[in-house]
Formats: structure tokens, sequence, C-alpha cells
């Protein structure tokens, strides 16, 4: 009995390490082999993506979202002034080691096509990769996210936090709750909770909401939620102690549905909770079903299909069955439309790049100089079919940022309905911060800061 | 029980034959290996690789040589990147390698802190101790920003890297400063487990009563197993957040990074020392391969979610498989199929 169990056990394991030794070998093919084959006229986007893991919904809308406005800019187009866009995948599953992986390994382009700009999505891969950005010169674009001293273009010439960085995005809350309280003088004496994922992304504002705290005079508690947030009963238990005038989510994935539902058990009305950028989304909201009914939050791009680029998106793209969404019913979601905008900013910022560089494949380098001089205003707009879409946005090398204001949404069980028009960030109070931190970054790195009035 | 021991003896006899010319064969090769190596190989496959064997050798140490079970790796990592930057951070003065001996040291004192329990516990209760050490340096870590300089997000970011004017800032200089290291605390450490110390250790090991019988101190053993460890672990830790991914952060070094070290030790061979390069190497280049292989499984109908569920599957029946059939590992294999070589004209 036990020869023939060792007998057994010695046929299985060889069959195992063939099997393994097999697959490696195959592997190490799969490795090696660097194709030869130039495709000249294409730009190649690397796409560090997530389509699993804890934060595959959002992974799987934005990209989603960028892959069909590249395809649309491809078939409707031919390209951008006939440069073809090319991209592949590589799963980062939000990981910061594998993002970094697959930041090395997409970075050279590909099949001859220089890589334009990575677009990993995620602050912790973001933070990894800026040093290695800067070095390779290969725009880091962290749309409506990342490191805010970032916006400082003369310390960080390789980041783009676009749009909205993570202390404009507080500030324009707290603006906001301040025309509920009757003017920013009405803060005095409120209480404030936020309630922030424990991550990097988290944390980002916690000193500014400090700041702003005592310049308003508002009560102040920060909570933390462990990654990835699916039990939150005793942070709601404190809320609940506390009782405050408003909460603040800053959350991301499914910590969201999670405190919608939390806070319903405790009894904390939705219309008093403020969801940020990354709190604001379809997936957010309809796992916690009725909890979610009032749900306020930002955003900088309203959801919806009726916006022109997304009709072309779907006639050109989804429609002929070339859509990249598995479920084509997220289509016009706000993730999905995350990724447009992205994507709309991403292929004008190659644009205006080639406008001063000639219209073929660009490097990384030429691209960020495209991005630096990216200007969106209404009129440009509504050529690209994204008027309201995407907000007015001006860059320059100090500012990587441009825009810095959202818009208020509520849930109302079916669909976000806009309940309020831009509402700026306090960018110049948020701007000396900013700078003080990035230049005790760049000394604490060795970074001689650009001078700005000097860049073209 | 008495079978592994036996197996563990013969282990330790037949290494001092060869390792000597191994070693050098090895490192000739790594060595050499950034004049044909790309710049991807460089710094996503080969420097994680270095430094996860260093790691896997601070747990053999530890596990493999000394017997005493520890959840606690990631953790002693941290400690160790948290120690160096704030010693780099704090103590201009110092140079590199005097930043990496000091973070290491503190990782040991505070890994010793973390064994006292072992004094008194054994295996699974054992276990338990070091998974507290996991969670409450991570939280410790993630609580008190004095720790990451008070730096907003709590990320911190790798400070300039230099030794006497080599500055350490490509891929090239960081594979070749990461080499470096490695290799002088591997000479070390298999110097070490031949030594009187690592033969207590085995001794405690394999049987701690007759180990106090025969007059060898136990808790001393089984404290300096713990520091020794750590002190590697947390060199390691250091250079995986700054020679590595170029920050840290303290849910980079969650329990997964613990199981992970766990399992290169596991699969590469407890008890061994060139086992957690083999180790290191499969838990490194398995999930790259299967990623790399992803365009040509996905035509196959294996999609990107199934194939990280098939890379889950693969580990944990690879380790139930080991832990059955062969609890030393791939070190026990490869020393097999030398043997076989070896012998092979003279067999049918």
């Amino acid at each position: 009995m036990n020869l023939s169990l060792s007998r057994l056990f010695r046929a299985t394991w060889s069959r195992v390490a063939g099997i393994a030794g097999v697959s490696l070998l195959l592997a190490a093919g799969a490795l090696t082999t660097t194709s030869t084959a130039y495709a000249g006229g294409e730009e190649y986007f690397p796409l560090q993506s997530y389509r699993v893991g804890p934060y595959a919904a959002g992974g799987t809308g934005f990209f989603g979202g960028f892959i069909d406005y590249m395809q649309l800019i491809n078939t409707r187009d031919g390209g951008v002034n006939g440069v073809k866009l090319t991209w592949s995948e590589c799963e980062t599953e939000y990981v910061v080691e594998k993002g970094v992986e697959c930041y090395e390994r997409l970075k050279a382009g590909l099949n001859g096509a220089p890589a334009a700009a990575t677009n990993p999505l995620s602050v912790g891969i973001a933070y990894a990769t800026i040093d290695r950005s800067t070095a390779d010169k290969l725009p880091l674009i962290t749309i409506n996210h990342g490191r805010t001293d970032s916006t400082d273009g003369a310390v960080f010439p390789y980041v783009f936090p676009l749009q909205l960085n993570p202390y404009s995005e507080v500030s324009a809350i707290i603006n906001y709750i301040g025309t509920q309280s009757g003017g920013l003088q009405g803060l005095k004496g409120k209480k404030i909770v936020v309630l922030y994922h424990g991550s990097p992304y988290g944390r980002e504002t916690i000193p500014v909401l400090d700041t702003l705290a005592k310049k308003y005079g508002f009560e102040l508690t920060q909570i933390e939620v462990p990654h990835p947030g699916n039990e939150q009963g005793s942070q709601w238990l404190t809320i609940h102690r506390i009782n405050p005038d408003w909460v603040i989510l800053r959350g991301w994935g499914v910590m969201n549905p999670v405190a919608l539902k939390s806070a319903q058990k405790v009894g904390f009305p939705a219309n008093h909770i403020i969801g940020n950028i990354w709190s604001n989304s379809e997936e957010d909201v309809r796992p916690a079903g009725d909890a979610a009914k009032g749900f306020i939050s930002i955003t900088t791009h309203p959801s919806g299909t009726n916006y022109p680029v997304l009709q072309a998106i779907d006639q050109y793209v989804i429609k002929p069955g070339k859509g990249n969404l598995s479920d084509p019913a997220r289509f016009g979601t706000v993730y999905y439309n995350l990724g447009v905008v992205n994507g709309i900013l991403n292929v004008e910022a190659l644009r205006v790049a080639q406008a001063k560089y000639g219209n073929k494949p660009l490097t990384g380098e030429q691209v960020r100089w495209g991005f630096e001089h990216l200007d969106l205003d209404n009129p440009r707009l509504k050529q690209l079919g994204a008027l309201g879409l995407v907000q007015p946005l001006k860059l320059s090398c100090s500012d990587h940022e441009g825009g810095g204001a959202v818009r208020f949404q509520q849930w109302d069980g079916q669909h976000w309905k806009v309940i309020s028009d831009w509402v700026q960030a306090d960018r110049a109070l948020l701007r000396p911060i900013i700078e003080t931190s990035a230049n005790a970054y760049a000394k604490e790195k060795g970074i001689t800061p650009r001078d700005c009035s000097k860049e073209l | 029980m008495s079978n592994i021991v036996i197996r563990r003896a013969r282990l330790n006899v037949a290494m001092p034959v060869a390792p000597g010319l191994v070693m050098a064969a090895g490192l000739a090769i790594l060595a050499a290996v950034p004049g044909v190596a790309s710049e991807y190989w460089l710094s996503a496959v080969l420097t994680p690789f270095l430094i996860l064997s260093l790691a896997g050798l601070g747990l053999n140490l530890l596990t493999g040589y000394a017997g005493q079970l520890s959840l606690g790796t990631a953790a002693f990592m941290a400690v160790g990147a948290y120690a160096t930057y704030n010693f780099a951070v704090r103590v201009p003065g110092l140079s590199l390698l005097m930043d990496l001996l000091l973070g290491g040291l503190t990782t040991a004192a505070i890994g010793a802190l973390f064994g006292l329990p072992s004094l008194r516990i054994k295996g699974f209760y054992l276990i338990a101790s070091t998974l507290a050490a996991q969670f409450f340096i991570e939280w410790l870590l993630t609580k008190v920003s004095w720790f990451s300089n008070d730096d907003t997000s709590g990320v911190l970011s790798a400070p300039r890297l230099s030794i006497f004017g080599w500055s350490i800032a490509t891929p090239v200089s960081r594979y070749q400063f990461v080499l470096g290291v490695v290799v002088v605390v591997f000479v070390v450490a298999a110097s070490l487990v031949r030594s009187e110390l690592g033969r207590r250790w085995m001794a405690v090991r394999d049987m701690d009563t007759a180990a106090a019988v025969i007059g060898i101190p136990i808790g001393r053993t089984k404290l300096l197993a713990f520091a020794v460890s750590s002190f590697v672990i947390g060199i390691a830790g250091a250079l995986w957040a700054f020679a590595y991914l170029g920050t840290v952060e303290p849910h980079g070094f969650d329990l997964n990074l613990s199981f992970e070290v766990l399992f290169i030790i596991i699969i590469g061979g407890m008890g061994s020392i060139a086992g957690n390069f083999y180790g290191a190497a499969f838990i490194v280049l398995l999930p790259i391969a299967l990623s790399h292989a992803a365009g040509a499984l996905a035509a196959i109908g294996l999609d990107v979610g199934q194939l990280q569920n098939l890379q889950k599957i693969l580990f944990g029946s690879l380790i139930i498989v080991f832990l059955i059939k062969e609890p030393d590992g791939l070190a026990r294999l490869v020393q097999i199929a030398r043997q076989r070589l070896r012998n092979w004209p003279l067999r049918a």
C-alpha cells in the first residue's frame, strides 16, 4: 500500500515537474522574444491595467473607456494626423510590484512604436514610478489623483495630476459645504468627519484638511479604513458617537458601498455623506441599494451617453462589436467616461506635441511638451464633442493640474443627477502648500527645479 | 521525523563538496549579466529575485536551521526599510553602507524582541506571536508619522543612493549594488551555518531537549537565531524599498509578502543556502512568465482573471506536493539530479 502510494506520488511529481519545466521554458522563450517588425507611423500607449482584484470595477471601466476612445480615433480619423495609436495591456492587480514590473516591460515601446505616456491609475504604482518616469523621460499621467505636489512641474517635469489633484478635491468639497452652510464663515463650529482609504491615496489629504479646519474653524475628525475596506463597523460607530454635520468619504472600490450600508445601519443620512472623486461611480452606489439613495459625490465628468464623443464611440466602436467592455451596460458610466476623458487628454497632448515636432510618432519627452502646453477651451471641447464632459484645461510648466473644478451630483437610486455648477477649489490657498512640499522633495532628492520663466 | 533528520544530515554532508565551485560559477554568471541582459531583466526580474533570495535566506536561518517558525518576515523587512531610511535622512553624515548596517542591526534588535516568546512557546503558538509582530509593526508604522519623516501620504521616497562617489541610479548600478550586498551576506551566512552557532541551531531544531542535555543554552541560541535572521531580513527590506521599488509604504510589507518568503523557503528548500535562490527564482519568475504568456493563453480561452487563479492553484498545489514529497525542496531535487548525473554512465 505504502509502496504504491509512494509510486503514485513519484509519478505525479515527475509529471508536475515536467509541466512546470515546460511552462518555464515556454515562458523563457516568450520573455526573450523581441519582435523585429517595425511599424512606422504608430504611437504606443503602455497600459498598466487591472481587471482582476478588489479594484477591478475601476480598472475595467477606466481602461475600457480609454481603449475605446483610442479605437475611435483609429477607425474614424485614421489616427492622430495619420499616426495610428497602438497599445498593449499588462495586468497589475493594483499591486505596486506588478505595476513596476509592467512599467519596465512596456516602457520601451511596441514593435518600434515609441511609448507616449503611462497611465497606471494607482497612486502606489505612480509613486513607485515617479523616479523611473523622470529618468526614462516618459510622462506619468495621474488623472484626478496622484501625488499633489507633482502639480509643481518645475520639480516634477514628467508627472501630471491632470484636472484635479487631491488637495483641490477636498478644498472644493469644503467650499461646497461652505455654500450649504450659508458661506464659508458658516463652517465655524461644524463637525466634519473624513473617512479615508488606508493607502497613500487616502492619506494624501490629511495635512491639507487639518490646514483647512484651522482656517475655517470646523471640528475635523479623520478616520482610516484599512484596505480594502469591507469591514467598517467600528468606524461608523465612532461616527455615530461624534454625530457630525457632514461625512466626507474618500473611498475606493469595495469600501464605498460598504460605507453607505454601514451608515444606514447606524442611521446616518446618506444625503450628508459627500463622496470624493473615487467614490462617485455607479459601481460604488448600486451594490449599496437603498442605502445609497440621496448620496452626494463630486465629479469632474458627468456620466451619461449624450455627449457627441460618446455617440461617436457607440457608432464606430461599440455597435460594430469592437468595444472593450465585457458588459455593454457600463457604457457611459462614471469610470468609463473618465477613461474617455483620459483618452481625450492623452490624444490632445499628442496632437499639441505633433504641432511642434511634426506629424510622426513622438518620444515620451516630446509628448511631455504636449502635455505641458495643453490648452483646451470650450470651443475646442465642442469640436471634440466633449463640451461639459471635460472641464476647460490649461497647463503650463508650473501648473501640471490645470483645472481644479468639480461638479456635485446626487444618486437618486437609478442615476446620478448633477446638482451644482462647477465648484472651484481654492487653488491660490493651496499653491504655497504645494510649492513648499515640492521644494522639500527637491531638496531631499537633490533635484534642481527648472526655471519656468525660461521654459518655452 | 527521523527520516527527515537523516536526510537533512545527508544534505549537510553533501553540501561542502560542490558549493564552492557552484557558487563561483553562479557568481560569474550573475556578475556578467549586465553585459547581456536588458534593462527590463535587470530592474524588473533579477533585482527583485536577488532581494527575495536574501529575504528567503533570513527566514531560512530562523526556520530552516533553527527550527523557529515565523510569519513576521514582511514586518521585519519593513523595520529594515524604515530604519535605514531614518538613519539616511536624520543622520546625514553616514554612508549608505553604514545606514544599511544600522538598519540591519535595528531590525536584529526588534527581531530578538519579538523572538522572546520563543523561549516559552513553539510551533503554532510561535507562528501566532510572530503574526502579531506582522500586524503590530504595520500598524505602528502607519500610525506614527515620525517614522516616515512626517510625509503627507506616508510613502517614503528613496533618498539618493551612492557609495564613495559611486552613484547608484541606473538599473545596472542598482543591480550591481544589490548583487554585492547579497553575495557578502550569503557568504557570511553560509559560513555561519557551518560554524558552532549553526550546529547549535540545528541541534535545537532537531530536538531541543537533547540539545539542552548536551549543554547548549537554548534561550540564547534561539534569540541569536531571531537576531541574525532579522538582520538579514532587515537588509533585504531596505534593498527592496530603495534599490528595487524606490518607494516604501507600510502596506507594501503586508502578510502576503511574509507568505511569499515562506513559500520561497518551502519550495526552495528548508535548511539549504542555495535553495533560497531556487525558491526565489520560482516565486519571481512564475507570475511574470504566466503574465507574459497571457497573450498566447488568451487564444485558448484563458483570460487574465483565470490566469491569476491558476497561479494561486499552482503555488498551492506545489507547496502541498513539496511538503509531502520533498520537504527539502528544490535544493534537494537539484542535489539528486547532480548525483544522478555523476553516476550516470554506470547506470543503465
